[in-house]
């Protein structure tokens, strides 16, 4: 017999439930409003008092309304058809929701219980398997789709019988197993996982170490990131958080993007609904919507399940995962799941930790990264969930609870500069604040060297030091003055703008210049190291700032041109022109 | 909201704080609306059968045994055509003489969009003042605010920004307005000659903060009868901002809610989120834009309030006096339109994004030369350019008092790269600069002559 309550307090979201039985944490509740179901959570227990936060509305709730405990956490169904929805952040389909305005409890099924999928057996009768192993796979969009042993079961189990090719609705039986006490257990192809659970049906997690290319060059050429790497984006409001998201969603090579919308705009998600199933994936020629999947909570909607959509797109990225997936997994912006859960605590009237958020957010924040990874299955194959969160820090300032957690938990740092949004430098990281701790890795960097050049660790240390000269220099002139200084801080001052100009800023929305293929990045590196290596003459300062200025013009042509195009080339030997005015051969 | 042969009068107050009382009552639903001797109150905690209500006016005066009657529903605006042409209070009641609205009467601070049933924006809105059309383009379905100190003309611009907009209403939601700027928008409007589509709900400093609380969901509801049932392009217009958040703060705290930042509830994004999502196209046509006011101490955009309204709204458009030319102007650093590559290069002149982010890098390089300036160095040659680029783009395009069409901006914009830059200082995309930029402005300047 399940568990009932009746409400007995309401503030806002929270709702005390004085129960009749057993209750679990995180438990799952119904509250029966006279027309409507509301999903909650239990969050407290206090004696006979369930306290539980409403991920709806509780307007009109009234004290004695009835709640009907479900005897589980909340769950995420995991099966074909989770590629290319759009969820809420409690996996409801949003697209099945009728009306232009969303309603009160209207659950809609994450998946399709009536379509047919193509079932193709991978395992056979007698083969041993434990939770994860793949018993047979279905074409989802593109995506070879893994029907797999439920990773809730325990233990091993021996495939008693499975299906033969052919059409199966999501809830036919497509493999039988056998237990070690002998019962047997049908298997269909959808399961379910409790979100804030992770899900660890793989062998091993070994420390990430290949390279995922992002097109994006500040972060490819100067701070990059691994499969099943870790990184946050912080940065004060308008200095392109959500842009460099969506570029990431557009142009990352992965198989499957997430994208969770978290407390954030609705416009943006729209325009991902506007945008994506009309973009191409360079990748596979198919539409960007096709490996995408949204989970929506957007500031609009309800607080409460902030918090649940990102363990729901991390669930469903796990998921993937299992498959032998390359899953990349944005969530923007993490700081308002944080203020959800510091509204819930301040509710609850809990000791309040710094900035009033709740003591243990630090915690929370870490458990949440160490879900993404770089994993050996037990088959042998790879799979991996890279995870990269925007981070809002109040007032823009980094000195705070969930900057700080965050800049614990992630392994990549790409700081948004105010300074350089101001004056439209785009994207606006700060390239030496920045950092990716993934280039300290030997594996990784035994992996650049055999898979894309021994130099490129060694370019990313010197663009990153000139760089840093250039910044001192240009303090020293302004101390100084310009002619206070010697001509060659000037030099390298321009030097550094080159590489300002020409790798690390990138215009978005440009068609050519949005994304950078690796292959390409190398070029323009060694360009612009081969413009800082030259040595070049100037008679007083006042040639240095337009000499640079005519040379950046045309690198930035190149940029907009296809590589190794009759124009790229053009501009290209229009630059080596303006190189051999002022070098000065070593004798 | 008379109270009703059927409604039961409670009359044991158990605790009055200032700003609610609390007492027993069963069957009670939350956000229900209330009256406390004849006060307006809604129902803000509920635990076990006591009830807790805040009271928008106050609780100067309230005796233990007032008389509350409770009125069985959440706040509600009734909407109809009627609305047009009319002033309300926060409470939605008529304030200017004339008879109570007929309409169907409906829940204020309902249900939000959902996403998947949005479109997206993509109807320029022009203002003619090009610190905004040029280089922070709005368009319909935007939620942006101005971020001004007390003592710029803010409500002056943006009523002039909405008459020129062209919406089928406008719906003014004023919440701490000085009686001085109350008048200023009805004479404005008024002799506009546009009074018919313009709908009012103001709150002014006459009248007790906490009821600002209720003015931007009666701006917002009727705002939503008419984009979503009538298919209509809807502005709406809050100001003060800051003045509601203000009340936010104060109602927290008299609950005795753990305060965060500058004493600002906890729940302030979610607050301020909930009213700014309000804004919308709607697939049927009809749209609401917001455009709001929130003033700033001493242009502090780190505090709590214009903070966390910036990760909300699609931008802000910050208003200062530029000293170097005495007048008013749209700051192109700190402002900001997210919706502006919508319609930029697309509905407008395909140069406009290469165009305004130039001279918005040169006016850039002006600053630096004028702190350069400053501390007492000599000025480049490129350096005097670029201050003399920065004093002219600053009068003839930033000013708030320009009024011309977008194309006239983008010349002016040409001419004034053109006077002072070289093509490679200019920095534009070499096909844009062929086709509109140098050569181009060059010739039809003789052309003209
Ligand atoms: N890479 C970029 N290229 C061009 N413009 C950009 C870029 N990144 C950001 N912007 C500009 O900055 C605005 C704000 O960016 P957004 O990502 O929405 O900021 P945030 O999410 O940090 O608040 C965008 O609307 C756009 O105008
Ligand atoms: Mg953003």
């Amino acid at each position: 017999m399940s568990t009932k309550g009746k409400v007995a307090g309401i503030i806002a979201n929270l709702v005390i439930v004085e129960v009749d039985g057993p209750v679990s944490q995180n438990e799952i509740c119904y509250i029966k409003m006279s027309d409507v179901k509301l999903m909650a959570e239990v969050i407290r227990i206090g004696g006979k008092n369930a306290y539980v936060q409403v991920f709806e509305s509780t307007r009109g709730l009234k004290p004695g309304t009835e709640v009907e405990f479900t005897g589980h956490m909340l769950e995420a169904t995991l099966g074909p058809g989770i590629l290319s929805k759009n969820f809420d952040g409690l996996q409801h389909d949003l697209n099945k929701m009728e009306g232009i305005f969303l309603k009160k409890g209207d659950y809609t099924p994450a998946l399709e219980d009536d379509k047919l999928w193509e079932f193709k057996p991978i395992a056979k009768k007698g083969d041993i398997v434990v939770p994860g192993s793949w018993l047979g796979e279905v074409e989802e969009n593109w995506i070879p789709h893994k029907i797999m042993v439920p990773f809730k079961f325990e233990g091993t189990f021996t495939i008693k019988s499975i299906t033969e090719q052919g059409e199966y609705k999501i809830n036919d039986t497509i493999a039988v197993l056998i237990d070690s006490d002998n019962n047997e257990i049908p298997v269909s192809m959808v399961q379910k996982w409790p979100v804030k659970i992770p899900i660890k049906a793989y062998k091993e997690k070994p420390r990430p170490f290949v390279l995922m290319e992002t097109g994006i060059r500040v972060i490819d050429s100067l701070n990059p990131i691994v499969e099943g790497g870790t990184g946050f984006i912080p940065g004060p409001f308008g200095t392109g958080k959500t842009v460099l998201q969506h570029a990431l969603s557009k142009q990352a090579d992965a198989d499957m993007i997430i994208v969770a919308a978290c407390g954030e705009r609705a416009n943006e998600v729209v325009e991902i609904f506007a945008e994506f199933p009309e973009i191409d994936d360079p990748r596979t020629g198919r539409k960007l919507m096709e490996r995408t999947t949204i989970i929506a909570n957007t500031s609009n909607m309800p607080v409460a399940a902030r918090e649940a959509s990102v363990y729901t797109a991390m669930t469903l990225a796990e998921y993937y995962r299992s498959m032998g997936l390359k899953v990349l997994l944005l969530a923007d912006s993490t700081s308002r799941w944080a203020q959800a859960l510091r509204e819930m605590s301040n509710r609850m009237e809990e000791l309040p930790g710094p900035d009033a958020f709740p003591m243990d957010l630090p915690a929370i924040i870490s458990n949440f990264y160490a879900r993404a990874g770089f994993v050996y299955l037990n088959n042998g194959k790879t799979g991996a969930v890279t995870f990269i969160g925007t981070v809002s820090p109040a007032g823009g300032n980094l000195k705070e609870p969930v900057s700080e957690s965050t800049k614990k938990a992630a392994r990549c740092f790409y700081a948004l500069s105010q300074d350089r949004a101001d004056s439209k430098r785009y994207p606006a990281i700060d390239a030496v604040d920045s950092y990716s701790k993934y280039i300290e890795y030997p594996e990784f960097q035994e992996f650049i060297k055999e898979n894309i050049s021994p130099d490129w660790i060694d370019n990313i240390m010197l663009a990153k030091n000139i760089l840093i000269r250039g910044h001192e220099a240009y303090e020293q002139i302004n101390i100084l003055g310009d002619d206070g200084v010697p001509i060659d801080y000037h030099q390298i001052f321009w030097k550094s703008e080159v590489i300002d100009f020409v790798i690390l800023q990138q215009d978005a929305f440009d068609k050519i210049d949005a994304s950078t293929s690796i292959k390409r990045q190398q070029y323009m590196m060694n360009k612009v190291l081969d413009v800082y290596k030259a040595n070049l003459k100037f008679e007083t300062f006042e040639e240095v700032n337009p000499y640079f200025k005519r040379m950046i013009n045309v690198f930035k042509q190149m940029n907009y041109s296809e590589f190794e195009s009759e124009k790229f080339n053009k501009f290209e030997k229009e630059l080596q022109e303006i190189i051999n005015e002022r070098v000065m051969i070593d004798d | 909201m008379e109270t009703t042969a059927f409604q039961k009068i409670h009359t044991k107050v158990d605790h009055i704080t200032k700003a609610t009382c609390s007492l027993h009552a069963d069957g009670v639903g939350y956000e229900e609306m209330a009256t406390v001797n004849g006060r307006l109150a809604q129902v803000v905690k509920i635990q076990g059968d006591l009830v807790t209500l805040q009271i928008f006016s106050g609780t100067e005066g309230i005796p233990t045994n007032a008389e509350v009657v409770f009125l069985g529903h959440a706040p509600k605006l009734s909407v109809s055509d009627e609305l047009s042409g009319r002033f309300f209070n926060a409470y939605g009641q008529p304030i200017d003489g004339g008879p109570e609205v007929d309409g169907n009467a409906v829940e204020i601070g309902g249900p939000s969009v959902n996403p998947v049933r949005r479109k997206q924006p993509s109807e320029l809105i022009a203002t003619g003042i090009a610190g905004i059309d040029l280089n922070n383009t709005l368009v319909t379905g935007q939620k942006i605010p101005f971020f001004a100190d007390p003592d710029q003309p803010y409500n002056q611009v943006m009523a002039m920004v909405a008459l020129r907009a062209k919406a089928d209403k406008i719906i003014l939601g004023g919440m701490g307005l000085t009686n001085d700027d109350y008048l200023f928008f009805k004479n404005i409007f008024e002799n506009a000659g546009a009074l018919d589509r313009i709908i009012s709900f103001v709150n002014t400093t006459e009248d007790p903060p906490v009821e600002r609380l209720l003015v931007p969901d009666m701006a917002l509801s009727a705002a939503e009868y008419f984009a979503s049932e009538k298919n209509q392009n809807v502005l709406v217009l809050l100001t003060d901002m800051t003045l509601y958040a203000d009340a936010l703060s104060i109602v927290s705290n008299r609950m005795d809610q753990i305060p965060s930042k500058d004493s600002m509830p906890g729940s302030l994004y979610s607050d301020l989120a909930r009213l700014y999502e309000k804004a919308v196209q709607f697939p049927s046509g009809g749209s609401i834009t917001i455009i709001a006011v929130t003033t700033l101490s001493g242009g502090d955009i780190t505090h709590a309030i214009p903070d966390n309204t910036g990760y909300i709204t699609e931008g802000q458009l910050f208003v200062r006096r530029d000293t170097d030319i005495g007048k008013v102007i749209i700051d192109p650093f700190r402002s900001l339109s997210r919706l502006k590559q919508l319609v930029i290069g697309k509905k407008t002149r395909e140069d406009h994004p290469q165009v305004m982010n130039a001279a918005i890098r040169l006016y850039a390089d002006a600053a630096n030369a004028k702190t350069k300036l400053e501390n007492g160095f000599d000025l480049t040659d490129y350096d005097e350019r670029t201050m003399k680029f920065a004093k002219e783009y600053s009068e003839k395009l930033l000013a708030i008092d320009i009024n011309i069409e977008i194309d006239a901006m983008l010349n002016t914009a040409w001419e004034l790269l053109n006077n002072y830059f070289s093509v490679a200082e200019i920095g534009i995309k070499s096909e844009l600069v062929e086709k509109y930029g140098k050569n181009k402005t060059q010739i039809s300047q003789i052309n003209t002559n």
